[in-house]
């Protein structure tokens, strides 16, 4: 859906998929990865406000609880009631029906300013 | 006594770990710091150390208990301690091996239930220190889950209740506010209307209240929630028994000191914070909570779960430090509910309102004290004394009562529960008279 | 074998209408002859119905399930399971004590409140600090209690631009969560490569926002911190006051006061330096101390004694005020003042003597299968670190659950988290050479299994009333209640 070769990653394992002015987030197959089992989501509240870099959302497993970076700034504009649900949704399709939210973006400038696939798969192989 | 070195041993011991003498080993301490000075009394045997405690408890005084104000003394049936002073359930550390865990935390997964179902409310914790910190925790959430800054606060909370939330929430950003009681001793619901506003967190009611009397909790849910403040109600899980739940009035949370279900009163400690909440809440609460698993087998297991809520994983993020519960006095509090069952909590709470109101009546026939009872009260309430109500405890605990709660002036503050027969609420009533 | 009689039946499953375990005299009427209809319950709650030997035969069952201290070697590190005297569990219900009302007059409550001050004063006297507040419920309790005490010493001197607690890497998660709770921004620092405080690291991070360092002493690799008196002059120079952890205070008890080191606040944990039992979570007790120029903020009310009578002293106009009602965990402190009372100055020492020789030689005896992460000798506890690359794939909790097999609870692990795949040993001072023999002799077994069938070990737990449990489903789908 967001195929990963299309998005734009932080080097925080967060990727973006622009659709014009909105943002549509996620985190990586390699972030689902390391965190495992995903049992709850803390989605941001729509009309939120992201900053770029800045914690908006956390990701929890059994023994861990992640903080989710914006990798854009903006307004929060709708998060994903599904993963209320079914957590593991992000574990199955990071780049699918596991997205998290999506940003309508202020400065879009900030999007070409995130790693491109490639760049960020070099990051991992670090 | 409880070491069990003998010199032999020692001796292997080090042998094994290659050093000479114990004196080796406690060269980490850099010795300017080692110290050989401790002024402390001769070491006691077991036998002196009874004969010591047993002098000490000697000392406290047997008086006939009329006191209550937060503190209540309620019978414990003595399988209650019998069970739970077991050595597996009271040596057992916290359950964080489940599979050798199964019994506490079965027992918590029980107690959950029983106080969800008392309270009428969707979730409970492991527990907490008491019923304050379990208030302040409660207020915290709520700050949390609106986002707001505004607590207001009935004027008729137990004041150490108060003053635990001040010190609790004072680097919080929140402001308490407090709303007006009535001349009735109730919180004034016309008052709280105008209080209450969209920057309002929440609105903390406690029912009964500090005096005894029982809330127009509906009225007051209504108006919280009319501009969207959440109620934390603070209750009495005794009352209970008989009097409408949190959850019929539609708190969001409610909070509980629990000690009066089958823990002694131990001069207030340790108590039994009890934190319940509505579902949509669960992961704003602090601290333990046990669900259901499976294991691999597919049966049914108990575990500690929602764990990244907590200190040990979040750290500094986390909303508590909390990372321990009152396990024991939860144990006494299920064991005791199941005892009871439904039939027996209703019986035991119909007494305290019955022996709290003989008690209200015969004062009442003793000149000079006027008992207040405009509004419904369960097993305490005021009294106001032709004297300073200081002086009348000093006079009746030379006659073996302990009167009641010193509100300060005229005003007694008394309690009946179960314990007080009617033979004791006769000589109460007759020694205030004598005084 | 075929399971008939079910272990883990719920006691509402067990219910059956009408069946009750206790009975209350009769009330001649009925609550809604004294109270508005409006007031009361409508529905009666769903709690069990059973008959008293049900209910003792149902609890009974449940303790069974359990590993306890009584009846199993505890290694946990950082929790202190030592013995937990009998004689304790009976003195300090004494129905004297049990019976108090904390607000009953003073003159009737006389034997309890020289009990606690008895123990405070005691406590005064082994920590060489110049007041101790009894009133915090657990240690994370007295945490609070001191960083909001050391907020209180800050506030009155006018110096609010302290807004950073400094926390090595190596603490335990409360005292961060602690920080936090009390209004501070959190400073983690790194420790050095010998596991201790690295000083350069520490001045780096101190400054005229430090309002206070939380120090564990030993720390939580089980070393003490070597260089303490420096780090409390570098932290006194800075303006900032040294709190210190004292949830491993076993190790130090009789051989050094905390005041020495220039500690100003610290806590004790009652249920584990002074034996009392842990209950399978609480009720604990963690007495905060002080130092004289911090004393003054410490929670209201204290026990004072004058002329022979003790009573509640409130009128503390700059303590930082309540942190519970009442006055603390009296029933645990009783337990404590018990433990402090078999002891005297010179005996003292033995209970941390003991204790370190006793982790010191499991620590010597497993070197070369298990070794310690820092090759040294240790204070009350050794931590050891797995590398599941060279066992086989066999990780530290596969270790902790296969020791429960061999009948003994697992020792923590994957704390601290400086140290990769940690398994933490504090075996106290309780334990016997014979039961250190045997506990190394399974780990002994378990790491030949890690050679020849690394597929058990990965697989344990064996022998438990469970196997394994999915934490994933149990988190997903919470069921909290019946």
């Amino acid at each position: 859906m967001y195929n990963q070769e299309n998005c734009r990653f932080a080097k925080t394992h967060e990727w973006a998929f622009i659709e014009a002015d909105v943002a549509v987030v996620g985190i990586s197959n390699h972030a689902q990865e390391e965190i495992s089992d995903i049992v709850f989501v803390d989605l941001p509240k729509i009309g939120q406000k992201a900053e770029a870099g800045k914690n908006c959302c956390v990701v929890e497993s059994v023994k861990s609880a992640s903080e989710i970076y914006a990798p854009v700034s903006g307004e929060i504009v709708e998060v994903n009631e599904a993963l209320n649900g079914d957590p593991a949704l992000v574990n199955r399709e990071p780049h699918g029906n596991g997205w998290l939210f999506k940003i309508k973006m202020t400065n879009p400038a900030e999007a070409d300013a995130l790693l491109d696939f490639n760049a960020y798969q070099a990051t991992i192989v670090k | 006594m409880f070491i069990p070195h003998t010199i032999q041993d020692e001796q292997e011991m080090l042998h094994a770990i290659g050093v000479n003498s114990l004196e080796d080993l406690l060269q980490q301490i850099p010795a300017d710091l080692r110290t050989c000075a401790f002024h402390l009394p001769q070491a006691l045997t077991e036998q002196a150390l009874s004969a010591h405690l047993r002098e000490l408890a000697s000392q406290n005084k047997s008086l006939k208990n009329f006191i209550g104000a937060g503190c209540y003394e309620h019978f414990i049936p003595a399988a209650v301690p019998a069970l739970s002073s077991r050595g597996e359930f009271l040596t057992a550390y916290t359950p964080y091996q489940a599979e050798a865990s199964q019994g506490t935390l079965q027992t918590i997964y029980e107690f959950q239930s029983c106080i969800c179902a008392l309270f009428d409310m969707d979730v409970a914790t492991a527990s907490h220190y008491d019923g304050a910190t379990a208030l302040a925790e409660a207020v915290l959430a709520a700050h949390r889950v609106t986002g707001l800054r505004e607590i207001i606060i009935s004027p008729l909370l137990h004041p150490h209740y108060q003053e635990v939330l001040k010190t609790y929430t004072q680097h919080s950003g929140v402001t308490l506010t407090y709303a007006k009681a009535t001349a009735q001793g109730t919180l004034d619901v016309e008052a709280l209307k105008m209080q209450v506003s969209d920057q309002t967190a929440c609105v903390v009611l406690p029912n009964p209240n500090f005096l005894g009397y029982i809330e127009q909790a509906e009225a007051v849910s209504q108006i919280a929630h009319s501009c969207g403040a959440l109620l934390v109600a603070v209750v009495n899980p005794i009352s209970l028994g008989v009097l409408q739940t949190p959850g019929a009035y539609q708190a969001d949370f409610a909070v509980a000191e629990g000690q009066v279900l089958g823990n002694p009163m131990n001069f207030g400690g340790p108590g039994l914070g009890i934190l319940t909440a509505k579902k949509a809440y669960m992961r704003q609460l602090p601290g333990r909570m046990v669900g259901i698993a499976k294991d691999k087998q597919g049966r049914r297991a108990f575990v500690l779960t929602l764990q990244a809520r907590e200190q040990h994983i979040r750290r500094e993020k986390a909303a508590s430090n909390i990372c321990s519960n009152e396990a024991i006095c939860a144990l006494n509090a299920v064991i005791y509910l199941t005892l009871l069952g439904p039939q027996g909590l209703q019986e035991v709470a119909e007494l305290n309102v019955e022996r709290a109101h003989k008690l209200a009546e015969q004062i009442g026939q003793v000149s000079g004290f006027h008992v207040q009872q405009d509004s419904p009260f369960f097993n305490e309430f005021v009294v106001t004394c032709p004297r300073p109500a200081a002086e009348v405890i000093e006079k009746m605990a030379a006659k073996g009562f302990a009167a009641g709660y010193d509100l300060g002036e005229n005003r007694l503050l008394v309690c009946a529960t179960e314990m007080c027969t009617e033979a004791d609420i006769k000589a109460y009533a007759q020694a205030l008279g004598e005084i | 074998m075929e399971e008939i009689l079910k272990h883990n039946e719920l006691s509402i499953e067990k219910s059956r209408p009408g069946r009750r375990g206790v009975r209350f005299e009769t009330t001649q009427k009925h609550a809604a002859d004294y109270l508005p209809a409006a007031y009361l319950r409508r529905q009666k709650p769903n709690l069990p119905e059973l008959s008293e030997f049900d209910t003792v035969r149902h609890f009974t069952r449940l303790s069974q399930l359990n590993y306890s201290l009584d009846a199993q070697f505890y290694p946990l590190g950082s929790c202190t399971m030592k013995y937990n005297p009998k004689a304790y569990d009976v003195l300090s219900v004494l129905p004297g004590f049990a019976n108090a009302h904390p607000f009953a007059p003073q003159s009737a409550v006389q034997g309890t409140l020289k009990a606690l001050y008895e123990l405070q004063e005691g406590l005064k006297a082994i920590t060489g600090l110049a007041a101790f507040t009894l009133q915090p419920a657990a240690g994370a309790h007295g945490e609070l209690t001191g960083i909001l005490t050391v907020r209180a010493y800050h506030d009155s001197r006018k110096d609010w631009d302290r807004t950073e607690v400094i926390v090595p890497d190596t603490a335990h998660g409360t005292n961060p969560a602690t920080a936090n709770m009390a209004g501070y921004t959190v400073v983690n620092i790194k420790s050095g490569a010998d596991g201790c405080v690295d000083l350069q690291t520490l001045q780096a991070a101190l400054s005229h926002k430090t309002a206070a360092v939380m120090l564990t002493v030993p720390n939580t690799v089980g070393l003490f911190e070597k260089n303490i008196r420096q780090i409390a002059e570098m932290v006194h120079k800075a303006g900032a006051l040294l709190y210190m952890d004292g949830a491993n205070f076993n190790a130090l008890i009789g051989l050094a006061k905390p005041a020495d080191f220039g500690v100003d606040v610290m806590h004790l944990n009652l249920h584990k330096t002074f034996a009392a039992p842990h209950g399978g979570g609480g009720p604990g007790s963690g007495p905060v101390g002080a130092a004289a120029h911090v004393a003054k903020f410490l929670p209201k009310p204290f026990v004072v004694c004058e002329n022979g009578v003790y009573r509640l002293e409130a009128d503390r106009a700059e303590s930082i005020g309540k942190m519970k009602a009442f006055y603390g965990n009296a029933a645990v402190c009783l337990r404590g003042l018990c433990y402090l009372k078999q002891f005297d100055g010179k005996t003292l020492k033995t209970i941390a003597e003991k204790a370190i020789l006793n982790a010191n030689y499991v620590r010597a005896k497993l070197k070369g299968k298990f070794n310690a992460f820092f090759d040294t000798n240790c204070m009350h506890e050794c931590v050891l670190s797995i590398d599941p690359h060279v066992m086989n794939g066999v990780h530290t909790s596969d270790v902790a659950k296969r020791l429960l097999d061999y009948g003994f609870y697992a020792p923590t692990i994957y704390f601290p988290l400086i140290v990769p795949e940690a398994l933490m040993i504090e075996p106290t001072e309780t334990e016997s050479k014979e039961m250190l023999d045997a506990f190394v002799a399974a780990l002994e077994k378990i790491y030949e299994e890690i050679q020849t069938e690394p597929d058990v070990v990965k697989a344990a737990p064996h022998t438990q009333c469970v196997e394994r449990i999915d934490e994933v489903s149990a988190a997903r789908q919470p069921n909290l209640r019946w």
